[in-house]
């Protein structure tokens, strides 16, 4: 076990894979000099290099396209955009040509791409640079969509992703990122299944990337009220694993999630349509969510964190479910 | 004389026998456009073949060939057989897409074709990719991109251009300037009609030739090639030609007239060529027959094979969304 960061956990992933595929290589915008935005990948230039390390211009839409290009060509990029709301110059490469190519050319390209990207509010940086937009990307088959909440997984996740032959995306809450602890890295990770991070019996509470900590803090806070919480971390939010949360929803008969996307047509909308759909019968209270206010994300501190769920609206809300 | 000085006269033939052969494949796929039996979107490149045949025929097999929604051509002329193409735009499994793509997707890996691809614009980011790739694994092989000049007002172009200088890709831009971006004139979209000054701009090395000469469009790519093989970058290429049909079988031509269309009609780069073979002797009239009559049952055979083909089962319908999964 080492203390680590998930920062330094992430940077650990990158440094393996780059040392175990000479075809692994780094490229987005200030990856190398800079040392990342989020300084992911500092001092990776140093020992490995510009060609594996690879600066950017400001282009998201050739640097993502190219790094579909590259994966057909033999490699296996690990193209970094800086922030989510970035990427959104890059949907056309991503949703047009890398979710795509393998159905459309009759089962002939695979496209080994991996995308890694900040996603999250929580540090004033206001309406464009804030917003969790995974859901949309978990709504397009063809695209497999991680969100490593823990140490664990942010050590852990990036080598299956480089070895999938299709295109994931990985999604780093921003405020992950000095997220500290223990880490066992020996422990080999799937990137197939939810894992339930907390036991419990009375409800289910369904979180992932930025909001795992918050569910975990509400469920303590229940424990507390001598609520028994089970928290279910998604890790996978394409595809779902339907499993998993179907069988935590059915001991504990209440279901709560807590997403960062906005309310409508949201992921945590998909999931409670999962739940009633397979679940509906097990059920004791109709299932809820928290998610993020309907507004683009504001820059004053009070109006940022009274749109994002906190842990005081998670405990309200299961205390609702348990009537 | 051969009408092609710099190559043999089988390589000259060759030339008019695939402009015959993309020209006569489109033809057809018209009347079963017709007919009903080809759906969704047909974009035809007649008139425009001489493009794609000089600077196809001046690369090596195993470079790779990006291109557009207008794509038949490229892709037969690449190895794609005619019965897949024909067998795809009929939405059967024998296609070269398994019927997933129609027209606009031809898709081939054997011959390293990468499609076919309906965004315009779409195809230069991942051709700088690939290319990228040619370059970190240190082979010689290059990438030809097909693009429209529509294109060129995209940021994509912008994007991908200014990435391949700067990373000096082996990237070959072949710009195939047909005046209109569907119906929209070139001048009515883009300030800078000058088309190389664009790629000058990124300091890649430019050059416009006359896309209705094959002979012209052969040399000057064969000679883009060697450039861009030794590893002096990309090289970018404006073919000035002409669409003789609609943008696709459902454009009434509002936006061009037909006295146009008709003057670049009389520059078709067939019969310009095929005089040249005959002029210089290297055909005569029994062998531009036996040509025709070659394309002739290359096609048919093609419409039978596609007409005989067969729908992909239902049960397969999620196959391949991820790779080896039935479904997700």
């Amino acid at each position: 076990m080492t203390r680590i960061t998930y920062r330094e956990a992430l940077r650990q992933a990158l440094r393996d894979a780059l040392l175990r595929d000479p075809r692994v290589f780094l490229m987005g915008e200030d990856v190398g000099r800079y040392g990342g935005t989020y300084a992911v990948s500092k001092g990776l230039l140093d020992e490995f290099g510009a060609e594996r390390i690879r600066d950017t211009p400001l282009s998201e839409l050739a640097f993502v396209g190219a790094g579909i290009g590259a994966a057909l060509g033999g490699m296996r990029p690990i193209v970094e955009v800086m922030t989510v709301n970035f990427s959104l110059l890059a949907l056309d490469p991503l949703v047009n040509t890398a979710a795509t190519l393998r159905h459309m050319s009759g089962g002939q390209f695979s496209v080994p791409l991996v995308l890694r990207m900040a996603t999250g509010a929580g540090r004033q940086l206001a309406a464009q640079h804030s917003h969790s937009l995974e859901g949309w990307f978990a709504h397009v088959p063809g695209l497999k969509i991680l969100a490593p909440a823990t140490l664990e997984d942010a050590r852990g996740m990036l080598w299956p992703a480089l070895e999938d032959p299709d295109p994931v995306l990985i999604f780093e809450h921003a405020q992950l990122y000095n997220l500290e602890g223990e880490l066992d890295d020996s422990a080999p990770l799937d990137i197939r299944s939810a894992r339930i991070r907390r036991e419990g019996t009375d409800l289910t509470l369904i979180a992932y990337g930025g909001t795992l900590g918050k569910a975990l803090a509400a469920a303590e806070s229940l424990a507390a009220e001598g609520l028994s919480a089970e928290v279910i971390d998604l890790r996978v939010l394409r595809p779902l694993d339907d499993a998993t949360l179907l069988a935590s929803v059915c001991k504990t008969r209440r279901a709560l999630v807590v997403d960062e996307g906005w309310r409508s047509g949201s992921l945590a909308a998909e999931i409670i349509a999962r739940i009633v759909e397979q679940g509906f019968y097990e059920l004791d209270a109709p299932p809820a969510r928290v998610c993020s206010a309907e507004v683009p994300m504001p820059y004053a501190k009070h109006l940022e964190e009274a749109a994002l769920p906190q842990v005081a609206g998670i405990v309200a809300a299961a205390r609702g479910l348990l009537g | 004389m051969n009408g092609h000085p710099s190559i043999d006269s089988s390589a000259a033939v060759g030339l008019l026998f695939d402009m015959l052969r993309i020209r006569r494949l489109e033809e057809r796929s018209a009347e079963l456009y017709g007919q009903g039996r080809i759906r969704g979107f047909l974009h035809l490149y007649i008139g425009e073949e001489a493009v794609a045949v000089g600077a196809v025929h001046a690369l090596a097999p195993d470079d790779a060939v990006v291109a557009t929604y207008r794509e038949h051509g490229h892709a037969l002329l690449k190895g794609v057989p005619m019965t897949a193409i024909m067998a795809e735009m009929l939405g059967y499994q024998e296609g070269c897409s398994r019927g997933r793509g129609g027209s606009m997707h031809l898709f081939d890996a054997a011959t390293r074709f990468f499609g076919g691809n309906a965004i315009v614009g779409g195809g230069l980011p991942l051709a700088a990719g690939l290319a990228l790739a040619e370059q970190m694994q240190g082979s010689t092989r290059l990438v030809a991109c097909f693009f429209g000049e529509g294109a060129m007002a995209e940021g994509a172009f912008h994007e991908a251009i200014n990435l391949a200088a700067l990373w000096q890709l082996p990237v070959l831009f072949c710009c195939e300037n047909n005046l209109y971006a569907m119906g929209t004139a070139l001048e009515r979209s883009q300030s800078q009609t000058d088309l190389c000054a664009k790629a000058a701009a990124y300091k890649v090395a430019a050059q416009a030739v006359d896309g209705m000469d094959v002979v012209a469009v052969h040399d000057a790519t064969r000679q883009a090639v060697e450039r861009v093989r030794a590893g002096l970058g990309p090289y970018f290429l404006e073919f000035k030609t002409y669409r003789f049909r609609a943008h696709s079988m459902f454009d009434p031509e509002l936006y061009r007239d037909k006295a146009e269309v008709e003057r670049w009609k009389a520059r078709d780069p067939i019969p310009a060529y095929r005089a040249r073979l005959l002029a210089g002797k290297v055909l005569d009239d029994d062998g531009v027959a036996a040509l025709l009559a070659e394309v002739e049952r290359e096609v048919e055979a093609a419409v039978a094979f596609a007409e005989a083909g067969t729908l992909e089962p239902l049960e397969t319908l999620c196959l391949d969304v991820y790779t080896g999964e039935g479904s997700a």
